[in-house]
C-alpha cells in the first residue's frame, strides 16, 4: 500500500480548493443549467476529496463515513434536480438558466 | 513515487475540470466531468481509501453520469445552443472565483495543517469502515434510504406528463 508520510496535507488542501473553485467559477460562468449542476457535482467532489484526506490522516474513519452520506444525498438531489430540469425544458423548451427569471413572483 | 502519481492525477483533475466548465458542447462536458471523477479516485486510492474510490466510480461515473447522458440526449441538447454570455459577465465569474481561491488558501494556510502528520494505514478499508458505519452512524444510514425513496417518489411524480 502505498504511504501517506510522503505527500503534505497542504496539497490536498490546494487541490481541493482549486477544484473548488473551478466548480464556483462554472457556475458564475455558464448559462446551460445543466454544466451548472455538474459544476455543483465538481464543487462535492473536491470536499470529499478533502473529507478523506483529512479522515486518512487522522486515522478516523467517520470522515469517510461521511463522503459515503455526501454521495448519497448528491446521488439523490441530482435524481430530483434533472427531473425540474426536464420539465423545466417541456415548458420552456430551453436550459437557460435566464429564462426562469419568471419565477420571480 | 506516490508524490508523482498525485502530482499528474492531480493536474488531470484540474484540466478536466476546467474543460468541464469551457467546453461548448454539453456531452464533452460530461465526458470530461467522467475523466475528472476518475482522477479524483485515483486520489482516493493513494490516500487508502479503497472502498469509497470503488463507490466513487460506481455512484458518479456510473449512475449519475448516465443520468446526465440521458437527459442531454433525450432533451436533444448536444449542440451548441447555448447564447453567449456578456464579456463583463464571464469576467466577473473569472475574477470572483479567482478572488475566492485566494481567500480559501491564504485562510487555509494558517490553519497549520503541516503539523498533522499521517498515522494510520488501514482507515479506509471496508472492515473499518463497516464497524463505524453500522455501530455509530446506522441512524443516519436508515434515514439516508428514507431521503433516496423521497427522492425516487419526487422524480417520478415531476417526470410524469400531467398530474391528474
Amino acid at each position: 500500500m502505498g504511504d501517506l508520510k510522503t505527500i503534505p496535507m497542504d496539497w490536498y488542501i490546494l487541490l481541493c480548493s482549486i477544484l473548488f473553485c473551478i466548480g464556483v467559477m462554472g457556475v458564475l460562468f455558464r448559462r446551460n443549467a445543466i454544466i451548472i449542476f455538474m459544476s455543483i457535482e465538481l464543487m462535492l467532489n473536491a470536499v470529499n476529496l478533502l473529507l478523506v484526506a483529512f479522515s486518512a490522516y487522522h486515522n478516523d474513519a467517520k470522515g469517510q463515513v461521511f463522503v459515503f452520506f455526501t454521495m448519497a444525498v448528491a446521488a439523490a438531489e441530482i435524481a430530483v434536480g434533472l427531473a425540474i430540469l426536464v420539465v423545466v425544458y417541456r415548458n420552456t423548451k430551453s436550459t437557460d438558466i435566464d429564462v426562469l427569471n419568471r419565477l420571480k413572483g | 513515487m506516490t508524490v508523482y502519481l498525485f502530482l499528474i492525477l492531480g493536474f488531470f483533475a484540474i484540466m478536466s475540470a476546467l474543460m468541464v466548465v469551457f467546453a461548448k458542447n454539453p456531452i464533452h462536458s460530461i465526458l470530461y466531468l467522467v475523466l475528472t471523477f476518475f482522477a479524483i479516485a485515483g486520489e482516493y486510492v493513494l490516500l487508502n481509501a479503497q472502498f469509497l474510490a470503488i463507490v466513487n466510480i460506481i455512484v458518479y461515473a456510473g449512475a449519475i453520469m448516465v443520468l446526465f447522458l440521458f437527459v442531454v440526449m433525450l432533451l436533444n441538447l448536444n449542440k451548441e445552443t447555448e447564447p453567449h454570455k456578456s464579456m463583463l459577465r464571464k469576467l466577473i465569474a473569472v475574477v470572483a472565483a479567482g478572488l475566492l481561491m485566494v481567500v480559501l488558501v491564504g485562510s487555509l494556510k494558517g490553519a497549520d495543517a503541516m503539523s498533522i502528520k499521517p498515522t494510520g494505514q488501514n482507515t479506509g478499508y471496508i472492515e473499518n469502515l463497516g464497524n463505524v458505519l453500522f455501530k455509530d452512524f446506522l441512524l443516519p444510514f436508515e434515514v439516508s434510504a428514507i431521503l433516496f425513496l423521497a427522492a425516487m417518489v419526487g422524480a417520478v411524480m415531476l417526470g410524469k406528463k400531467d398530474i391528474k
